[in-house]
């Protein structure tokens, strides 16, 4: 009961659109409606009254020393919440209790002024996101090299690159050292350097006991920092639990709009294909599982293909072109060695095929199937696109400390060797000038 | 199971609710923050002296150069008496308070809604955002204070005993522009027309002022009325403390002060009752 850090009752957030729609910006249209409204005839105002509430009904508590991350798609209430907790903005109904010093990152570089030295903004910034002048000089050097700005200090804030812009501003938030900490995505910015900079600095907070409350799209991040996250969603919370379980759940009905893992045909009449072939059902799904678990980047899986074979005696085989977002093709595979059917001819009939995808190949992401029947492993019969959409996860355990997106078309699991060839004597001998520790 | 006694209910820092009460000062809080105010007071004027190659002289040439086109115009012209005293004298005497409120009453009532970038992203008292923008103005006050003095020089004109009562009457100023700022801001946010409304605003405020004209030649039983503007006292008083010339007009600098605090109180809690929905609105 007593190591409370925030408690949220029941906090509801109403926003007037109608109002805002009729809305007069300007003080003359506001005394013209006036003036009108009186004439109106009947006396019936003329007031579309929606209302959209941002936040409906939240009730939460955060001990102190959690890390808790908040997920959900634009729109579900989490900047809002963060907004009410800042005291930005005020609820509508509800209650919530703070205990600690409060210190808000919903942006970067707020109060920056171009004109100002990056000297100048650095006080400045300070002293807005809520620094006394003196904790802002005890930590002077140390944001100064955090930075990396070194001689552009005095230079107008005008005149630095985006990079480096961000890079000041982070580092002057960085050493807000308050007892709980809010942060809004504001590492969308900067490279990824700076980013796993910023996540460490975040992590390192975390660890001394503070609070820390994290908004973001970046499921890695999410994962590896946050040990709870809270899934919102129309302003309700949706889950809350151990983060690895509502991200993993998080991302699977995300994908659910677009993903298609299973499609069954029933009628061969209708179903797509032509007189020489037709598809009854395809499915995607993990080795032991089934077409609406989710997929990892570590899971093997499999895909499924039942099909109507119309042409008694026919030579066909399936081909599949695996894509990934970028619209580039990973891979082609088809049937080169398989036991059963390979080279043989087919009856007439109900067929099923399956390929199987080691863990550990793909890339994470959005990936779609393109399906061809191929007759006598040239001739294209029948093709298919999109016939299957599905997302490969991210997983935490394959990354140790980088968060960027990892590149590639494929992400294998390669064996990697190292091994020390010679010592710090022998590279003396050739006259090597050694440095030392960096 | 838990022991009533080891059940240690803390207060909480701070409590957020829907906000009831209609006068809430929360000075505390102002003061707590008192070393953003500096940083923001700060922030203003060196950016105000930054970047322009005019910089600090436009503090002295703006109104030296409207001394010489009132003292042409009001003085040569339409005759008007200036309480004897060399025009120029006066009316610069006179122009120093009025462009220092109309400064600060113009940055105010904008300064809200020139935050907004803060407003929607950091948590600090809203009342420091007017506040801080009345410290500009007084850097240009003082350096035009300075060419004054060297004005009296030239005309061989002594300050009296009464130059220190000067920073009442400059307190004056600070209050009725912060008192009007505070009314104008909030509105200002949501009705954004109110912006242009205040240069119109304070150029008729200043014809309504003694600032070309000495309070004498307004008739008797008009004066009452005239010494509803705030204004009025402060300009007469600042006079008064530098020239000694007449007696300062007790009851219009009383009925004046009147006046302001209780438009300085109205603004506050306007202001502190608009400022939940700033940034929703801004």
């Amino acid at each position: 009961m007593n190591d409370i850090s925030i408690r949220v009752e029941n906090l509801a957030k109403k926003y007037d659109i109608g109002k805002a729609k009729c809305r007069h910006d300007r003080l003359r249209d506001q005394v013209a409606h006036s003036l009108k409204s009186v004439f109106r005839r009947n006396g019936r105002p003329h007031r579309e009254e929606s209302t959209f509430w941002a936040l409906k009904d939240v009730s939460l508590e955060i001990r102190r020393g959690e890390i808790v991350g908040i997920v959900g798609q634009n729109g579900a209430g989490k900047s809002t919440l963060l907004k009410i907790l800042s005291q930005i903005t005020e609820p509508t109904r509800g209650r919530v209790e703070i205990y600690g010093r409060v210190g808000s990152l919903l942006e970067v570089g707020t109060g920056f002024h171009p004109e100002l030295t990056g000297r100048e903004n650095l006080y400045l910034s300070g002293a807005i996101i809520g620094m006394k002048k003196e904790e802002i000089r005890r930590h002077f050097d140390a944001i100064v090299e955090f930075a990396e700005v070194g001689k552009f200090l005095d230079v107008p804030v005008k005149r630095y690159s985006s990079g480096m812009f961000v890079r000041l501003a982070f580092a002057v938030a960085a050493h807000l050292d308050p007892d709980i900490l809010l942060v809004d995505e504001v590492l969308s910015v900067g490279d990824a350097a700076f980013q796993k900079k910023c996540l460490g600095r975040i992590g390192n907070a975390a660890k001394g006991g503070r609070t820390v409350v994290f908004i973001s799209h970046n499921m890695i991040a999410v994962n590896s920092l946050c040990e709870r996250v809270i899934w919102m969603q129309g302003g309700e919370i949706v889950e809350d639990g151990p983060s690895a379980e509502v991200v993993s759940k998080y991302l699977a009905k995300s994908g659910e709009g677009t993903n298609v893992s299973e499609e069954v045909w029933d009628e061969v009449a209708t179903a797509p294909g032509n007189d020489s072939v037709r598809l009854h059902r395809v499915c995607v799904r993990p080795v032991d599982g089934s077409p609406s678990d989710p997929i990892t980047i570590c899971t093997p899986f499999v895909i499924e293909a039942d099909y109507w074979n119309l042409r008694a005696g026919a030579h066909i085989s399936l081909s599949l072109l695996l894509l990934n977002e970028q619209g580039i093709t990973v891979l082609n595979t088809f049937p080169v060695i398989e036991p059963v059917w390979f080279k043989k001819p087919h009856p007439e009939g109900l067929f099923r095929s399956r390929v199987y995808f080691p863990g550990n190949l793909l890339n994470d992401g959005m990936h779609r199937i393109l399906l061809l029947v191929v007759r006598d492993q040239a001739e294209e019969i029948y093709s298919h696109e999109d016939v299957l959409v599905f997302n490969v996860q991210d997983s935490p355990e394959r990354r140790s400390d980088w968060h960027g997106k990892w590149v590639g078309a494929v992400r294998p699991d390669l064996r990697w060797e190292t091994e020390l060839l010679e010592g710090s004597d022998a590279l003396d001998k050739k006259g090597v000038i050694l440095r030392g520790e960096p | 199971m838990e022991l009533a006694s080891e059940r240690t209910t803390r207060k909480p820092t701070v409590v957020i609710q829907p906000t009831k009460r209609l006068l809430q000062l929360d000075l505390a809080a102002l003061w707590r923050y008192r070393e953003l105010l500096y940083f923001m007071a700060w922030r203003d004027i060196i950016v105000r002296y930054k970047q322009t190659a005019i910089g600090a002289s436009w503090a002295i040439v703006q109104p030296l150069i409207s001394m010489i086109i009132f003292t042409l115009i009001f003085s040569k012209l339409a005759k008007i008496p200036s309480d004897g005293m060399p025009y120029p004298v006066f009316a610069f005497a006179g122009l120093l308070p009025w462009t220092y409120f109309s400064q600060a009453l113009t940055r105010g009532a904008n300064s809200v809604v020139a935050s907004s970038n803060l407003i929607t992203k950091i948590y600090f008292p809203r009342l420091l955002i007017p506040l801080a923008s009345t410290a500009a103005p007084a850097v240009d006050f003082l350096f035009s204070f300075v060419v004054l003095l060297v004005l009296m020089a030239w005309y061989h004109i002594a300050p009296t005993w009464g130059l220190l009562a000067l920073p009442l009457f400059l307190g004056l100023a600070f209050i009725t522009a912060m008192a009007t700022g505070l009314w104008l801001a909030p509105l200002n946010v949501k009705y954004r027309d109110v912006g242009y409304v205040i240069p119109f605003l304070s150029q008729v405020w200043m014809y309504g002022s003694p600032v070309v004209y000495p309070v004498s030649v307004i008739p008797e039983k008009w004066r009452l009325f005239y010494s509803l503007n705030p204004m009025a006292g402060v300009i007469e008083g600042f006079r008064w403390a530098l020239f000694g010339k007449g007696s300062p007009h007790f009851m219009v600098i009383a009925i004046s002060s009147s006046v302001i605090l209780a438009l300085l109180l109205g603004g506050i809690i306007y202001f502190r009752h608009s400022e939940s929905t700033f940034a929703d609105v801004i």
